[in-house]
């Protein structure tokens, strides 16, 4: 599971002329894991105190002059570097309140990032995409600088990044040119540079924004692309040796968001750890679009994990790549007219975690053959294929599909419609066009209050190709219109139900597909205590109904499928008196059945007590079988051979 | 091989006491650890965790600490004592009253100049430590209340005294107590209680940690006299704290029987130079109180009321997985002489066997039971006459029995304490025994490491002090003094072991540096000295018709030596040159006793705590290919089958975990062994501090 907490906002920000520009060029951490070094897009950079929302110290060069690189720290020297004019390199210290007076060296190329990471020396790289290590360059600024892009082909750097690594120290960045982006990954002492071309997208729309993080000796680069597909490259550390000229990279797909009608236009995704990926800029799945919202996913289940509106626009600029920042387990992020700083938890995800607890033995396995390698079939199809092919390879059945009758025509033509798709598509394809037919179907409710599909979406949902987090409103649309069918067939066919709609399920009826949904306790109790008081008794009644029914007959009774075990109604008695004990306590209506509960669970601790006791009464005399011969002394016959 | 009858005797109630201190000499790696009864004994860690000596106990003497002084060991106890022991005669060289009351603790300095004493009337009392004796110096700034715990500062400046709800540093130099660290008291109904502080470790960086009955490991600033972290570890006392030599590590032991570790560490990865006391590790090897400890460069060394030592070796220390990295319980004396001794003799007339126990305050005289009749392997057999404990003889005057002997003919009986040895003239017909205490004994004959009889019984040997045997040879009226054997020169150490030949004529003595002497009894001179090998001699025995002198060392290498012809037998070099059985040299235990089949001279029997073993020489050698423990196997072969897969080693675990003596065989082919169930140990221990189990 992943969360984001309650965020705050480190500073304000300027509003720039063009509503797209970022008024924040970058922010960059010092020693002190509390600080923040943040370079606007003008003239200033400001050091922050980040818990505190507390400005330090603050720098800017004179009118006239504009900062062209976001300023970094050198960890060795402790020092702040910053670019004015592409080629005017500034060094300070925390303690000098001018920057004008402080240290500057005018270089021979124009500079496009320093770069400075713990561990390691900073490192310039200029706009022609040579590289050299701050130290050396500034002993010598004048010195001749090479061209690595040449500059009639217009190959600009539109992404840069450097990774230090135990020993080694990499400078990436990638580049763009005719339409076509390329990679080089640039390796210190020795010094080595490779070049990969980028694997173009169907729509030809350059990547967003460009992540890269160091995971078990490989450079994991990840990047978005404006319909919404999330990529994910793999560069070794040690690099292959003695490879020339420009090598393709291959690529997977670890995410496909949901970016409603139209394309992304400023996004940005950075990976957060191995199942994590941070995404701003994009629309909610389920909110409408319009809003911007932060959110993190999780690459494994592709399920939403966190999200948290952002008011105002996300600034971004294109070319600029770069707007989310994430640095010791607090996101950055610019909009609006604010910083936010917006810290985050991601906990090693597994699919328990993921699907929650709970799942009905007898149904998990009467559904693993389909549910649960869907996500499986989702991410990678049913055959492990080469991971560049996986997009090309599926052709959508709605692309051949007529969309008119979805968008249209009348509930019955409808039903039929979706009937038809669904004896013909084969499994792999229906993944895809259910979900999004769901969607659509969905929307078109919300919008057309005449409409409501009942038969259609319950042949969707039983396709069991569908899970909440694919159509998160088509359980709440059913609920809504007090489908119950359809709302027991979500129950006992979503793996993925959310807490909260558990709880709204429950307030409008109770049954036994309640009960079976996965859920995970510390996150169902503070929505279980929205429900009322008589709510409340009502359910612990038919609980405590099921728990009698059960009892009496638990000798005879067979594994059925879609009733609740014993397990399950006991924990979710325990759940509802946890979240509402106190409220039942002051109940009159509810003394009796308090009693009645009470009496059950002393009935239980006895129960387990006695149990307990036979339990060390049996392990004593397991103790004791070995001991028969207890006796003080004996004359025995042993052979040896 | 054949079927053999054995005796299970599991009337010996042998109990250890309790492990009360310990100090740990990491220059010569000897741990000398003290019981509740006075006893010491020294384990020496390079060499196996072999235990070399026993000084043993009185009954007035209650050791609360020990302390070493570069190769010197000092004790002070509860009878307000101090004392230094003669390692070389294993006995108490002098005892000093330290006018304090009851002292709780001794410490030394890091030079070795000086010990410093906490004693009962509040005082720290600070003695200089001169060539052959300590003096007085003087006292530290008298304090109200006990001096529980002492800990020296490396730089000698600074002492730091663990009281009564308090901690105190004392300036040294002027004897001034420059700071005063209170001690939270527990919460709930132990508020009324004063907290004792258990234990005090002082760190270089005047960091102090201290260990206290409220449950607490707290780290203090010691130059400001603030408290910086509490830990709170138990419910009920932290009794014993031990610091790592490069301070990195601290461990404490609890009543629950845990070891706590805490390390000094960065708490996050990111600021490595922050680093704080964080809780690490809790290992869980003891049942009861902990009340000694100490950290030593690769493992945890602890011991408490459980009685036994464990060694728990910390295995990031360790590359691989070897010898040294498993864990280790030391449950029973190793050289059995020492604290149990069990002698067997075959009484000729009513051919039944004696056993001698020994106990630190006693002797016990039992006859083996008898049956007549025959039965398949795995039967018991019925019993014709039960054992019989003839005889109980109590020791005089405080000192601890150390050693005993039985004579084979049945006929004598001594003991010795470190203060005198007494022999006995037992006489048995029917079924009535007469004892007679021998009145005059030889002036030379004060006290005995090691006793023994020839096996004619015409005469006595008696292990003395420089590595020197005396003879003395016993008639019917009187014992007279016949001779010292006498090293020239080398060791002065004292003997550990010691053996005669059946034929009367050699006598083989092993001391703890590891050197083996063989005299000729008939000459009354040396004979030789076996190649001294690198490892402590565990268990020796001669042969009785070839005199081939089987030795097996502490660290399970196993040698025959030909006694006449001064050299290694050729068995002894095929083994040698083909290696002993990994399984073999993996064993924890060290082989106690050796002793052979007179029925068959090729076999050679040895036993440790958890099997007894039957060694062929007949038969193949194993390779490192072969299965060791094959008595299985063998048992579900056919008769053809099975020859090809025999091989010298027939091991016997039947009777497990418990074995810690294995007599001589009787002349039909019966083998004694005595039995101490490790339960029934634990079961005679006070109950431990109540656990809650979940639902009971």
């Amino acid at each position: 599971m992943a969360t984001l907490f309650e965020g705050f906002t480190l500073c304000g920000l300027v509003q720039t002329q063009s509503a797209s520009d970022s008024a924040i060029q970058g922010i960059e951490l010092d020693g002190d894991s509390d600080h923040a070094v943040v370079t606007d897009s003008t003239r200033a950079v400001t050091l922050y105190k980040v818990s505190d929302q507390k400005p330090l110290g603050s720098w800017t060069v004179k009118q006239g002059q504009l900062l062209t690189c976001p300023a970094v720290f050198n960890f060795q020297t402790n020092e702040y570097v910053v670019v004015s004019d592409n080629k005017v390199i500034r060094v300070w210290k925390e303690e000098d309140l001018h920057l004008d007076k402080a240290f500057k060296a005018t270089v021979s190329a124009d500079v496009w990032r320093v770069h400075s990471a713990p561990g390691g020396e900073p490192v310039v790289l200029f706009q022609r995409g040579a590289v050299r290590l701050l130290d050396s360059l500034l002993s010598a600024p004048q010195q001749p600088i090479e061209d690595i892009l040449s500059e009639e082909e217009k190959e600009v750097i539109r992404w840069s990044t450097n990774i230090v690594a135990e020993k080694q120290h990499f400078v990436l960045f990638t580049t763009e040119q005719k339409g076509e982006h390329f990679l080089y990954v640039q390796r210190l002492n020795p010094n080595t540079l490779q070049k990969y071309r980028l694997e173009r997208e169907d729509s030809r729309a350059p990547p967003l924004s460009f992540s890269a993080s160091l995971r078990d000796k490989h450079i994991n680069l990840l990047y978005l692309y404006p319909n919404g597909c999330v990529y994910q490259s793999v560069v070794a550390v040690q690099g292959p040796v003695g490879l020339e000229g420009v090598q393709a990279l291959p690529r997977s797909l670890r995410l496909r968001l949901p970016v409603g009608e139209g394309e992304l236009g400023a996004a940005s995704a950075v990976a957060l750890d191995e199942a994590h990926v941070a995404v701003v800029g994009m629309p909610h799945p389920s909110a409408r679009t319009g809003k911007d919202f932060l959110c993190i996913w999780n690459t494994n289940f592709q399920t939403l994990q966190a999200d948290k509106e952002m008011v105002g626009r996300i600034c971004g600029q294109v070319g600029i790549l770069r707007i989310v920042w994430c640095y010791l387990g607090k996101l950055f992020v610019p909009h609006g007219k604010a910083l936010s700083v917006i810290p985050y938890e991601c906990q090693k995800s597994s699919l328990a975690s993921a699907l929650g607890k709970l799942r009905h033995p007898g149904i998990a396995v009467s559904k693993s053959s389909v549910a649960i390698p869907s996500w499986n079939t989702l991410l990678h199809g049913d055959q492990p294929q080469g991971p560049t092919k996986i997009v090309d390879s599926r052709k959508s059945v709605l692309t051949v599909v007529h969309l008119q009758p979805f968008q249209t025509g009348p509930v019955e033509e409808v039903r039929r419609e979706v009937e038809a798709l669904v004896s013909r598509g084969d499994a792999q394809d229906l993944q895809l066009s259910v979900g999004r037919l769901a969607c659509q179907l969905v929307a078109r409710s919300q919008v057309e209050t005449a409409f409501y599909a009942p038969g259609a979406l319950a042949r969707l949902v039983k396709t069991q190709c569908l899970c909440h987090s694919m159509c998160p409103d088509l359980l709440l649309l059913a609920l809504e219109h007090k489908d119950y069918f359809l709302c027991q067939l979500c129950l006992q066919l979503f793996p993925d139900i959310p807490e909260v709609v558990t709880c709204a399920c429950l307030k409008t009826f109770i049954g036994n597909e309640v009960l079976q949904t996965p859920y995970s306790d510390n996150l169902l109790v503070p929505h279980l205590k929205d429900l009322n008081a008589p709510q409340v008794i009502l359910f612990l009644q038919y609980l405590q109904f099921i728990y009698l029914k059960y009892s009496q007959d638990v000798y005879t009774q067979t594994p059925v499928l879609r009733s609740p075990t014993m397990t399950q109604i006991i924990d979710w008695v325990c759940l509802l008196l946890d979240a509402h004990f106190t409220v039942l306590v002051m109940a009159p209506d509810a003394k009796g059945l308090l009693s009645n509960l009470q009496s059950f669970v002393k009935s239980q601790v006895k129960l387990f007590s006695e149990l307990g006791k036979i339990e060390g009464s049996l392990q004593e005399l397991h103790k004791m079988k070995p001991s028969k011969d207890i006796s003080q002394y004996s004359i025995e016959v042993i052979e040896l051979f | 091989m054949g079927e053999f009858k054995v005796h299970r005797v599991r009337f010996f109630d042998y109990m250890p006491t309790a492990i009360r201190a310990m100090a740990f000499n990491a220059h010569t790696e000897r741990l000398a650890l003290a019981r509740m009864d006075g006893s010491v004994e020294i384990f020496n860690f390079t060499d196996h965790y072999f235990q070399e000596k026993v000084i043993p106990g009185k009954d007035s003497r209650s050791t609360e600490s020990l302390c070493w002084v570069g190769g010197r060991l000092f004790s002070a106890g509860l009878n307000g004592e101090i004392t230094e022991y003669d390692l070389e005669n294993l006995r108490p060289k002098y005892s000093l009253e330290a006018y304090g009351g009851p002292i709780w603790t001794i410490i030394s300095n890091t030079q070795g100049t000086q010990l410093a004493i906490g004693c009962e009337d509040g005082t720290v009392k600070l003695f200089e430590v001169l060539e052959e004796h300590i003096q007085f110096e003087r006292n530290l700034d008298r304090q109200k209340g006990r001096i529980i715990s002492l800990s020296w500062h490396p730089s000698g400046t600074h002492i730091a005294a663990g009281m009564m709800d308090m901690i105190r540093v004392f300036d040294v130099p002027t004897g001034h107590a420059v700071q005063r660290l209170l001690v939270d008291r527990g919460f709930g109904g132990s508020k009324s209680q004063e907290t004792v502080v258990w234990s005090v470790a002082f760190l270089s960086d005047h960091t102090v940690v201290s260990g206290d009955s409220a449950g607490k490991v707290q780290v203090w600033d010691g130059h400001t006299g603030t408290l910086v972290k509490t830990h709170l570890v138990t419910k009920w006392d932290v009794l014993a704290l031990s610091v790592s030599k490069d301070e990195s590590s601290v461990v404490a032991g609890t009543s629950e029987g845990t070891v706590i570790q805490f390390q000094f560490i960065a708490p996050t990865l990111h600021q490595q130079q922050d680093k704080e006391w964080v809780r690490t590790r809790t290992f869980k090897n003891h049942t009861h109180d902990v009340r000694a400890l100490a950290e030593i460069e690769t493992a945890i060394v602890s011991g408490g009321m459980d009685t036994h030592l464990v060694v728990r070796p910390l295995l990031e220390k360790f590359d691989e997985k070897s010898h040294a990295s498993g864990l280790r319980k030391i449950h029973f004396p190793h050289v059995s002489t020492e604290m149990a001794e069990i002698t067997l003799v075959s009484n000729c007339l009513k051919k039944a066997g004696l056993l001698l126990f020994q106990f630190p305050g006693q002797l016990e005289l039992w006859r083996l039971g008898d049956s007549d009749g025959h039965g398949k392997p795995g039967d018991r057999l019925p019993l014709k006459r039960k054992p019989e404990k003839l005889l109980l003889l109590k020791r005089k005057g405080e000192d601890h029995i150390c050693c005993s002997a039985l004579s084979s003919c049945g006929g004598w009986l001594a003991y010795s304490t470190v203060s005198c040895v007494r022999i006995y003239r037992l006489q048995t017909d029917n079924n009535n025994i007469s004892i007679t205490k021998v009145s005059k004994l030889p002036k030379a004959l004060r006290s005995a490491h090691q006793l023994c009889f020839s096996s004619d019984s015409s005469k006595m040997f008696a292990a003395s002090s420089q590595s020197s045997v005396l003879v003395i040879a016993l008639t019917q009226s009187e014992c007279k003094y016949v001779h010292t054997l006498k090293p020239k020169s080398g060791s002065r150490q004292p003997i550990h072991l010691m053996t005669t030949s059946v034929d009367g004529k050699w006598l083989a003595a092993a001391n703890s540096d590891c050197e083996i002497r063989v005299y000729n009894l008939q000459k009354l001179k040396l004979h030789c000295i076996v190649p001294v090998y690198g490892s402590c001699p565990s268990a020796m025995g001669i042969h009785p018709t070839t005199n081939n002198m089987t030795v097996v060392h502490a660290d399970q290498q196993l040698f025959e030596y030909s006694i006449v012809e001064k050299q290694y037998t050729d068995w002894s070099r095929k083994l040698q040159k083909q290696g002993l059985h990994n399984v073999w040299l993996d064993r924890d235990t060290p082989v106690t006793h050796v002793t052979f089949n007179p029925k068959n001279p090729n076999q050679v029997v040895l036993h440790d705590m958890h099997m007894f073993c039957i060694i062929d020489q007949s038969l193949p050698l194993p390779d490192q290919k072969t299965q060791f423990y094959n008595q299985m196997t063998l048992r579900s072969l056919s008769e053809q089958e099975r020859p090809s897969h025999l091989h010298a080693f027939k091991i016997c675990k039947t009777f497990q975990v418990s074995l810690l003596f294995l007599a001589s065989l009787l002349d039909d082919q019966s083998l004694v062994v005595v039995e101490r169930p490790l339960l029934a140990i634990t079961s005679q221990l006070p109950a431990p501090v109540r656990q809650k189990k979940f639902a009971t």
